[in-house]
């Protein structure tokens, strides 16, 4: 499963949004956007943008005071 | 059949876009939100800066309003095309350095540039009449319907009975019966219109939602632009001026000292584009140098820097300095008196 990469270090929200919401756009459905974000705000707001639009979230998890979050393409968008 | 009529409605988190698109939704018109990033936008960002607000619970208002309401959000970057609006407002600015009808028109030129874009037939907003001094008056409000190109296909819900027929009414998608006749700063209409509707939980009311409207971050905003020699800004320009203490020692630069934690780890990372100044023998602030500085201005600001540290009644306080180019100094300084530090040093 193709799996693209959002860097969103250092990123206020809702930037880190708006950069998974413009990548999901153009990627066809099954496919994987993980964003790396460092505002804890984006562990709220990318599933709460997943939740609103349809998408698929997959994970999120912390990982060196960074913000992991997983999510899936989902068709209809 | 009957075409299924779509508009967009403008959502800012706050209390009046949530009820508008509401009230318009409950009309059987299909509405998604559109939200706006000029980069000035306060939500959120002090918060996820500072740590004392930490505690607090996070939350992006447009996003949950989208939520409350089960509609698509659209959040649009316009940062880059918003930068004509902050330097020449053909309307003025109000208070402070706030161009609030050039900001509102172009966002519903925006908004309406999108819905020919969709397919979509309106735009709502949350605007009342007689709300705001600049953008919500009597009359600015058809100024924005005018200047922005979207004429009648802008539907003010909560006020629409103050104002003219709109396309969406005359044409009977939505009824004017249906709307409201809001006038004036009171939130009293809207509290109650919240309740009508079952929600307890939103944003606190008329609250500001842009630093351009708050004097202090217009204040060092004109610094920056006064410093610059020019009306310029990126990004990471306005962000920094969300942070920490600014003091100007000297026309050609300023000094950025985090205020606590959360700003030091905000500040730590843009050590790589600035000098930074951290204290080395006492706990204390992280501090970025903007502007170029000698080697005399750098131990100027580390004595002031080393004022905000807990050796700032010591004789010698031990700072490093990390360049531009990576390399690191260690710089020993007595801090400045307090009364050694000009109030006009402070932005």
């Amino acid at each position: 499963m193709k799996t693209v990469i959002v860097d969103a270090r250092r990123l206020l929200c809702p930037m880190p949004v708006i950069r998974v919401q413009n990548q999901v756009k153009e990627l066809p459905a099954g496919t994987r956007v993980e964003a790396i974000c460092t505002d804890p705000g984006a562990l709220n707001d990318i599933p709460a943008w997943c939740r609103i639009n349809g998408h698929k979230l997959i994970e999120t998890r912390t990982e060196n005071n960074e913000y992991i979050i997983v999510v899936e393409v989902v068709e209809g968008d | 059949m009957t075409k299924q009529r779509k508009a967009v409605a403008l959502i800012s988190g706050g209390l009046d876009s949530l009820l508008a698109a509401k009230v318009i939704q409950e009309q059987g018109i299909h509405v998604e939100g559109i939200n706006f990033f000029t980069g000035f936008c306060v939500e959120g960002h002090t918060h996820a800066i500072r740590q004392k607000d930490r505690s607090r619970p996070k939350r992006n208002n447009a996003l949950w309003v989208a939520e409350q309401l089960g509609i698509k959000l659209h959040i649009v970057d316009i940062i880059e095309e918003y930068k004509d609006v902050v330097f020449n407002p053909k309307h003025g600015y109000g208070a402070n350095l706030n161009p609030c009808l050039d900001c509102k028109i172009f966002m519903v030129k925006k908004a309406f540039e999108w819905i020919e874009e969709n397919d979509f037939d309106f735009i709502i907003t949350g605007e009342v009449v007689g709300q705001r001094p600049m953008s919500q008056r009597k009359d600015t409000m058809p100024v924005v319907a005018r200047d922005s190109g979207a004429a009648d296909r802008l539907v003010r819900p909560l006020s629409g009975q103050n104002l003219p027929v709109t396309l969406p009414e005359r044409e009977g998608w939505i009824s004017r019966d249906g709307l409201y006749g809001f006038n004036g700063r009171s939130r009293k209409p809207q509290m109650a219109l919240a309740k009508q509707f079952g929600l307890e939980d939103y944003a606190q009311p008329a609250g500001g939602c842009c630093f351009l409207t708050d004097a202090q971050y217009s204040v060092k905003l004109a610094d920056l632009w006064k410093a610059r020699g020019e009306k310029q800004y990126e990004i990471d320009d306005i962000m920094l001026l969300k942070v920490g203490r600014h003091l100007r020692p000297k026309p050609h630069f300023k000094v950025i000292i985090s205020r606590e934690e959360g700003e030091g780890n905000f500040l730590h990372g843009y050590r790589k584009e600035y000098v930074a100044l951290s204290t080395v023998s006492h706990a204390g602030p992280l501090a970025l140098i903007e502007g170029e500085v000698d080697s005399a201005d750098i131990e100027l600001a580390c004595q002031l820097v080393a004022r905000y540290s807990q050796g700032k009644a010591e004789a010698q306080v031990e700072m490093d300095v990390r360049h531009l180019d990576g390399t690191h100094q260690q710089v020993s300084v007595k801090p400045l008196s307090s009364d050694a530090i000009p109030q006009a040093w402070y932005i």
